[in-house]
């Protein structure tokens, strides 16, 4: 593609950057919140309150959100990456001490006009400060361990943090994506071989820290039918949805698993169920044959980019996209125990469609500053 | 112009491991699809049945229990509606509050209370919970008008058993209970007996045929969430309601039969001699079948078990008692049997000498010279002692059973005991010793091992009465609209002339002067009954009683005094009914028992007119035998 600034050497207008703004990317984005939106008015009995139309509304205010920031010059980003992660790291310390508690876990932050999931700030910022720090590093110098101290600092305490609240959904999350981002950056392979083997040593003693309800979800998802109207109950309902669901559904609006009341939390975690159960074989797959699409465009930006902190940024959205929409899935099939993790852009949920949308806002800031050279040194230099 | 040329080792680095993650997640998708593609697609038959089970629940719908008729359409059983109130939980703040409010207007106990919170309890919250049953129209009212005071209590109508003619049937009816815990064990795969209030038929024609009279359960399908709650009903199947009985009764002699017994511990069984329908089969004295429904009340069931008349005892069945001399029937047939000459006499002087025991006659002075007519005529003792060590007690043994004693015959109530009919098998199979030839004289008279129900004896009047046909008895007339098939009663092997023989001694007790029933006689032409009389002992007279007089019945006390028996056919010269009658330490037989009979006799002979016509279209089935017409 003929690229005007490597010639002319000048920053890029708004117009040219809207111009190379990927708006099929996003309207592949408002096709999957649209079935979303129909299956919240289908969970509502076929009523836009009191979920589809709310959720309409933030998807709007999501692609807004997301056009603003992938406006944005990339290596602004860049110079907020820190201050980000700083802020977002006070938040969620601050809801451990001063948030209130919502399902039974303490994870929101009233701020007076909204509520927020410092949590889900802190999915992005963690991404951004990975990107930022390992943009600065050779390859040569990410493997030394004085130079993976921080990085993992930027991880463990956040990731501490969120554990404590409790919410293992998020911290396997932040866990997972800053992991892709060092992985992607070119950590050696014993790192990550030294560190699995930990892990491994170390789940007895996680084992022990477990809260009962934790324990009870790995219990269920190793064996379902061991109490099918206590805990395993979920799974196996959930699964009884989707199966009964067949190759073309029961019809919108017809599941009868969602409509009586057999699916638990089907506005939100279990809302890929509901078109399992209603949309049968062919919804489910063409959603995730959606999400497929959406991914390989993503990892293709990152591929694209000629700045690191680019491709590890873009990166780390898409890994971290993947997980949601994996591990939710996959949760909901019984291959995966139960975790508190939405279906992007589909599940019912505020904070975390913004989040999300500000991730792929990102994502395209990476795309459309795709050309841009930056050095590695301080942000200072950043600009010219 | 690169910026740094070592960004392109980390490029291609970053390249790598982009491509590595790709794959990876390539890889989680096609896992996903195959996930998919084993549930919905591979599996989706067994979820799809799992989630219809989810969906659909049944409800059984209890059916109406039969009725049960009389002969004439008369009902016996049925159903009455049972206002009754119920409680939905989930619309009351506070339980307690509204049954405190309720107990104002019906009786509510500490232990129905706690039962009511049990129920409560185990029951989803918008499932209503019987708090009161078998309210009186005016508690119902009150209810109904009360209820904006009474959150969550509702009236409503149930069905429940009643027996219009209470004790006058209670034996024959029986009756139904709630079912109880042993009821669920024994059929444990019934759901019938889970509904709330369903009765089950425990005694008497409700629990012989208690199946046919329960119908068979609707169901409906209805649609529920996951809390259990009903969203709307999918299909129903109304069911069938039970089928209705017709019982052989003529209710116009049983209610007579009870009232001119109902002093008495009494039984008495009137039969068609030739089909074997039962027209009366009555106990008293009985209990109300109606509270059974509910459950009998502590001190009201503790009553009858006391009660010395024994109440709850269906005697007409269960009741044995020695036939006395109403068995001397018996053993002039098998006298006839064995070859003895009816007008061979026996001189009775009152006492009979055989091997150093001294056999005494019921008439101290002695009847004289008595052939076999007279014999029966006078109930003479010394006749039949006679007679019965002349043929031998196994040759009587072999009579009484072909003419239905010592055994049951199946009939439609359960409870019939068979009695005794002694042999030389017998006694030495049951005591070890042998047979004493004193015994087979005690036998010829009825009294001894010998033991027998009123309904045998009523059998044994109808067979001598039939010329010898082997007719049962029964109760059932039709189930559900159909007839029920009887056999023709099979031919006894005995000579039909010595039956007439021992006919017309039944004769000449009740219609020739000096006969022992000769008072208790019937008048009316062609109605004449005969009959025969029996006392039966149950103490010892001691040699010293009878040398200072034997001790008139009616200075003994109750418990002490004979059996009074009475067996009868009628009419003499066309035999349709026959009869047993037994009052409990009576006194008599041509006492107590024979007026009575006569009386019930009298009624159901005078009922025969309309019993004839209304069984016309069933008769043309066949039930009499070809006698019938022999005798047309």
């Amino acid at each position: 593609m003929f690229d005007l600034r490597r010639f002319t050497g000048r920053e890029m207008t708004i117009g040219e950057k809207l111009l190379e703004f990927n708006w099929g990317f996003l309207l592949l984005l408002t096709v999957i919140a649209c079935i979303g939106f129909a299956m919240l008015y289908s969970v509502a009995d076929g009523s836009f309150s009191p979920w589809a139309m709310k959720q309409m509304i933030r998807f709007a205010a999501g692609a807004a959100l997301m056009i603003v920031v992938a406006l944005v010059d990339l290596r602004l980003w860049m110079r907020v990456a820190y201050p980000m992660y700083a802020v977002a790291l006070g938040l969620v310390a601050a809801v451990d001490f001063v948030g209130f508690k919502g399902m039974g876990a303490q994870r929101w932050l009233d701020l007076g006009v909204i509520q927020l999931q410092p949590s889900e700030v802190m999915k992005v910022a963690i991404l951004l400060a990975l990107a930022r720090y390992f943009h600065g590093l050779a390859l040569d110098e990410v493997s030394r361990i004085r130079n993976l101290i921080i990085p993992v600092l930027l991880i463990v305490v956040p990731v501490g943090l969120v554990v404590v609240q409790p919410d293992l959904g998020t911290a396997i999350l932040l866990t997972i994506s800053g992991g892709a981002i060092f992985f992607a950056a070119g950590l050696a392979w014993r790192y990550f071989i030294v560190t699995g083997l930990a892990v491994l040593g170390a789940i007895p003693i996680i084992w022990e820290r477990l809260h009962d309800y934790q324990r009870d979800r790995v219990f269920t998802f190793l064996d379902p039918e061991r109490d099918p109207l206590g805990a395993g109950y979920h799974i196996l309902q959930s699964k009884i949805a989707l199966g009964s669901g067949g190759l073309f559904g029961k019809g919108f609006m017809q599941g009868s698993q969602a409509h009586l009341n057999f699916l638990p939390e089907k506005q939100t975690d279990f809302i890929f169920t509901m078109l399992g159960e209603e949309l049968g074989f062919i919804g489910g797959v063409t959603l995730l044959a959606f999400y497929c699409v959406a991914l390989v465009f993503s990892i293709n930006v990152s591929l694209q980019c000629r700045n690191q902190f680019g491709r590890l940024l873009s990166l780390g959205v898409s890994v971290s996209f993947f997980f949601y929409v994996f591990i939710n899935t996959a949760m909901v099939m019984g291959l995966l125990p139960v975790v508190g993790v939405p279906l992007p852009l589909v599940s019912y949920g505020g904070t975390a469609m913004l989040s999300l949308m500000f991730a792929f806002g990102l994502l395209m800031s990476c795309y459309i500053h795709r050309n841009l050279e930056i050095g590695r040194g301080s942000s200072s230099s950043l600009w010219m | 112009m690169a910026i740094d040329r070592r960004d392109n080792s980390r490029y291609k680095t970053f390249t790598r491991r982009a491509m590595i993650l790709g794959g990876a997640q390539a890889a989680a998708f096609v896992a996903l699809g195959g996930r998919m593609y084993y549930l919905q697609i591979m599996k989706t038959d067994e979820y799809r049945m799992l989630s219809e089970e989810n969906r659909i629940n049944v409800r059984l719908l209890a059916p109406l229990r039969g009725a049960i008729v009389d002969r004439f359409g008369t009902v016996l059983a049925s159903n009455r509606q049972n206002y009754r109130a119920v409680l939905v939980a989930e619309q009351t703040p506070d339980i307690e509050d509204t049954l405190h409010k309720l107990a104002r207007i019906v009786e509510i106990t500490p232990d129905s209370r706690r039962k009511i919170m049990r129920d409560v309890a185990r029951a989803p919250r918008f499932m209503p919970v019987v708090v009161a049953e078998n309210l009186s129209w005016e508690q119902f009212a009150q209810i109904n008008v009360n209820e904006p005071d009474l959150p969550g209590v509702q009236p409503d109508v149930g069905e429940t058993r009643y027996y219009p003619f209470s004790t006058e049937l209670a034996h024959v009816v029986g009756y139904v209970t709630p079912v109880y815990q042993k009821d669920l064990d024994k059929a444990p795969d019934e759901p019938l007996l889970k509904l709330p209030g369903f009765r089950i038929g425990k005694s008497g024609i409700e629990q012989k045929y208690d199946m046919p009279l329960r119908g068979i359960a609707g169901a409906s399908h209805v649609e529920v969430n996951a809390f259990g709650r009903v969203i709307r009903e999918l299909s129903k199947d109304k069911g069938k309601p039970g089928a209705e009985v017709v019982l052989t009764l003529d209710m116009e002699v049983q209610k007579f039969a009870c009232e001119r017994l109902k002093d008495e511990s009494a039984s008495a069984v009137v039969m068609d001699v030739h089909t074997g329908e039962v027209i009366s089969f009555v106990s008293t004295p009985a209990f109300d079948p109606n509270q059974f429904n509910t459950g009998y009340g502590a001190a009201a069931y503790k009553a009858l078990l006391d009660n010395p008349y024994l109440p709850l005892t269906n005697k007409a069945l269960a009741g044995l008692y020695p036939p006395g001399s109403t068995f001397k029937t018996v053993t002039a047939i098998a006298a006839l049997e064995a070859g003895i000459d009816p007008s061979r006499t026996v001189t009775c002087t009152g006492k009979y000498a055989f091997g150093n025991h001294l056999f005494h006659c019921w008439k101290k002075e002695g009847h004289g010279n008595m052939n076999m007519h007279d014999g029966i005529k006078h109930s003479c003792d010394i006749y039949f002692y006679d007679v019965a060590r002349r043929v031998g007690i196994d040759a009587i043994e072999k009579v009484a059973k072909d003419f239905g004693l010592g055994q049951t015959y199946n009939f439609d109530i359960s409870g019939e005991k068979a009695g005794i009919v002694p042999s030389r098998a017998w006694k030495r199979a049951v005591t070890g010793e042998s047979w004493q030839q004193g015994e087979t004289l005690i036998s010829g008279i009825g009294q001894g091992f010998l033991l027998t129900s009123p309904l045998q004896l009523a059998v044994l009047a109808a067979r001598i009465a039939n010329d010898g046909y082997a007719v049962t008895p029964h109760l059932i007339r039709a189930i559900g609209g159909e007839l029920v098939a009887r056999k023709p009663a099979p031919k006894i092997d005995v000579n039909p002339e010595w039956l007439k023989i021992v006919q017309g001694g039944m004769n000449g007790v009740s219609n020739e002067p000096g006969g022992t029933a000769f008072r208790s006689r019937i008048t009316q032409v062609g109605m004449e009954l005969a009959g025969k009389t029996g006392s039966a002992q149950v103490r010892r007279i001691s040699m010293a009683e009878r040398l200072g007089g034997v001790r008139k019945n009616d200075a003994l006390e109750w418990r002490l005094r004979d059996h009074a028996l009475f067996i009868c056919f009628a009419p003499v010269a066309n035999p349709q009914y026959a009869m047993s009658l037994v009052i409990e330490h009576g006194g008599s037989g041509s006492g107590a028992a024979a007026p009575a009979a006569r009386d019930i006799m009298l009624k159901a002979l005078t009922r025969n007119a309309a019993r004839q016509e209304a069984s016309m279209p069933p008769h043309d089935h066949g039930h009499g035998h070809e006698h019938d017409v022999e005798e047309g």
